[in-house]
């Protein structure tokens, strides 16, 4: 399978949820666009939950980083949310922690943009 | 530079490794895979199968798994850039002390030193470059090398579990 997005607002936070593999390819293009449109709309507080990303790879770490960039350079803040021990092994590997806000309860990382 | 070739072995070292090789019950598997994206899943899927069956669990097939993927993808886009008359050479081999996988390709051949350091804080953000460096971190050995005939060749090793 590959990835499947939605999203929705949580006050002035928009969340997406992302289930599936975020790949080089489909996965990880559909990821790049969803955040990109994003951007586009001006989204300035956007939390990315990854608690049903069954797998990630450094395309999709790729366009995390891209993404984050987008929306930080937007003015704005990309978060994440619900990662598993891959994801969290894989942002130690790649000192992706010291980059990204990380949080396992969306009730937390909500209340962090206010 | 940030990439270690580990698994480089010289002189007395070599021989004992490869006299130990020998008394290793060992067996090779080779396939031949297009230059697409389907061959990516492909490949990860005949190591996961490779590495269940010698008992790795799950997080370490995983890892493994992963770190075939990356070597893949880098055969496939950057060595024979989805060239279609070029192929994705991949071996797996396993004796009673490894897991070894050679993923070849057809290309221009591949420099270690062209990659910036994905761990510099100048390119913490970059989009790109991090493969092989999560390779390294999964896998035991790791080396790359010249493939005869040409092209670039990764050899990965996984130490088995000891029961």
């Amino acid at each position: 399978m590959s990835v499947k997005l939605a999203s929705r607002q949580v006050g002035d936070v928009t969340v997406i949820d992302a289930a599936g593999r975020i790949t080089l390819g489909e996965g990880a293009s559909a990821f790049r666009d969803a955040i990109r449109d994003l951007a586009t709309k001006g989204s300035k507080k956007v939390l990315l939950n990854l608690g049903e990303v069954s797998y990630i790879d450094s395309s999709g770490i790729g366009e995390m980083v891209s993404g984050f960039t987008t929306i930080t350079n937007n003015g704005g803040q990309l978060k994440l949310e619900g990662l598993s021990k891959r994801v969290k092994d894989l942002l130690q590997i790649t000192k992706l922690y010291t980059v990204f806000e990380v949080y396992d309860d969306e009730a937390d990382a909500i209340r962090s943009f206010s | 530079m940030q990439f270690r070739c580990r698994s480089y072995i010289t002189g007395e070292a070599y021989l004992k490794n490869m006299a130990s090789r020998q008394t290793d019950k060992m067996e090779k598997t080779q396939k031949l895979l297009d230059s697409d994206l389907q061959s990516v899943d492909r490949a990860e899927e005949f190591v996961l199968a490779a590495a269940r069956k010698l008992g790795f669990d799950e997080d370490e097939a995983g890892q493994i798994g992963m770190a075939v993927r990356e070597c893949t993808v880098n055969a496939v886009v950057h060595g024979n850039r989805y060239n279609k008359n070029k192929k994705v050479h991949l071996d797996i081999e396993t004796s009673d002390t490894d897991l070894t996988v050679v993923i070849g390709d057809e290309g221009a051949g591949f420099d270690l030193n062209s990659i910036p350091d994905p761990l510099a804080p100048e390119n913490l953000l970059n989009q790109s470059g991090r493969g092989l460096m999560i390779v390294q971190a999964f896998m035991d050995d790791f080396d790359l090398h010249p493939r005869p005939g040409g092209g670039a060749e990764v050899r990965l090793v996984k130490h088995r579990p000891q029961s």
